[in-house]
């Protein structure tokens, strides 16, 4: 399942996704965040996979935005920690 | 004195429903489902996959007394009582207050599923429009996500926005809809679909001498844009379905397809209860499994 978490600011609309298909539950997201955005959860369907948790959802404009490249240079370290490239942003 | 008798132009009907046509105690699997939202609650209960009866009404300041009002509702004059369901699945914003749910379920998951019962196995792509939030979900033939979007925007653009729309012009809820097609042209979208801002917009143009029918198109119009662009980010694949309560407003509905090309089905039930249906459905296979394991 592809899972998008979505966010509006100035700037446009923005999402986070998440590919439950790749993910294995190897908890490198959940350490790596800085504001801890992600969490490995039981989801719907009984696959232990990541998620951005509930109560993170509707505040993901000011946790998630942040790391919001600015130029050229992508320091988003959630995709650098996941080894199966399952999380990627809009932007 | 002022204002006693005015009448509450966003109250929506509230409505439960029993299939005649079910005797429920010669049932195996009694399944229900409780979708708490944040303006509607809904109870559905399944009989051997079958649905055996619903309600939906107002969700009160009080989400474990929606459900237990929603579900006692749906049980009225069935003599059925909680203690012959089996399994009771929670979902819905206030899906964890459930009081009596063995467990919970996103209303993400329980809207694609109850979509593929209520619209059929076509379809591919639901949207979820809410009371105060929309969700564009894709689903394979067995209603399982394959793909879902969500955003953290408020109550700008869905069922409580509608509300409020409906009151500051008394126009009933219900007629909302089809007279904001009821116009010479189509006016400009208000320029944002935030509650208190779309407001203020129209309240300046009912003052520039607007007519209400052009007013409501104006505002139905920008949440049916607002919406087109959340579906096409996610791709619309067809069939097409749109549950929840603004899936009854025509006005919206019309504008949507217009934008995108396509056509919604027509929904055979109470567009509100697809994610309450959905609840029961995963309940009823959440027994089949129980079982199962038990027997095996």
């Amino acid at each position: 399942m592809r899972a998008n978490y979505g966010y509006t600011d100035g700037s446009g609309e923005w999402y986070i996704t998440i590919d439950t298909n790749k993910c294995d539950g190897c908890r490198a997201c959940e350490e790596v965040c800085p504001e801890g955005c992600f969490a490995i959860e039981v989801d719907d369907y009984d696959d232990e996979v990541a998620m951005v948790t509930e109560d993170q959802r509707k505040k993901i404009k000011y946790s998630c935005g942040p790391c919001k490249p600015v130029g050229k240079e992508h320091v988003e370290p959630c995709h650098e920690a996941c080894p199966h490239g399952a999380i990627e942003h809009s932007w | 004195m002022a204002g006693e008798d005015k009448p509450e132009y966003w109250r929506w009907p509230e409505s439960r429903w029993t299939n005649p046509d079910l005797d429920w105690k010669a049932g195996d699997i009694i399944t229900a489902g409780v979708d708490v939202g944040s303006v509607s609650s809904q109870a559905a209960i399944m009989v051997d996959g079958q649905l055996f009866a619903y309600s939906n009404m107002r969700t009160g300041s009080n989400s474990p007394d929606s459900a237990v009002n929603a579900m006692d509702w749906a049980l009225k004059d069935t003599g059925m009582t909680l203690d012959d369901i089996n399994y009771v699945v929670g979902t819905g914003y206030g899906r964890v207050n459930v009081p009596f749910s063995n467990r919970a379920i996103t209303e993400i998951a329980c809207h694609a599923r109850g979509g593929n019962f209520m619209y059929g196995p076509t379809v591919r792509t639901i949207l979820d429009m809410g009371g105060q939030d929309c969700k564009a979900i894709r689903c394979d033939g067995r209603g399982k996500v394959e793909e879902f979007l969500m955003n953290d925007k408020c109550a700008a653009g869905t069922g409580r926005g509608m509300e409020v729309f409906a009151d500051l012009l008394s126009v009933p809820i219900q007629d909302v809809g089809e007279m904001s097609l009821d116009i010479d042209e189509e006016p400009n979208p208000v320029s944002s679909t935030c509650v208190v801002f779309a407001k203020t917009e129209a309240t300046g143009l009912l003052r520039e001498g607007w007519p209400k029918e052009k007013v409501l198109a104006a505002y139905c119009s920008a949440m049916a844009h607002r919406v087109v662009t959340l579906l096409e980010r996610l791709g619309v694949e067809e069939d097409f379905a749109i549950t929840g309560g603004i899936a009854k407003n025509r006005g919206v509905v019309k504008r949507l397809e217009d934008e995108l090309g396509i056509t919604t089905l027509e929904p055979r039930y109470d567009t509100q209860i697809a994610g309450a249906v959905g609840a029961a459905l995963f309940a009823e296979a959440l027994v089949k499994k129980q079982r199962k394991q038990a027997g095996g």
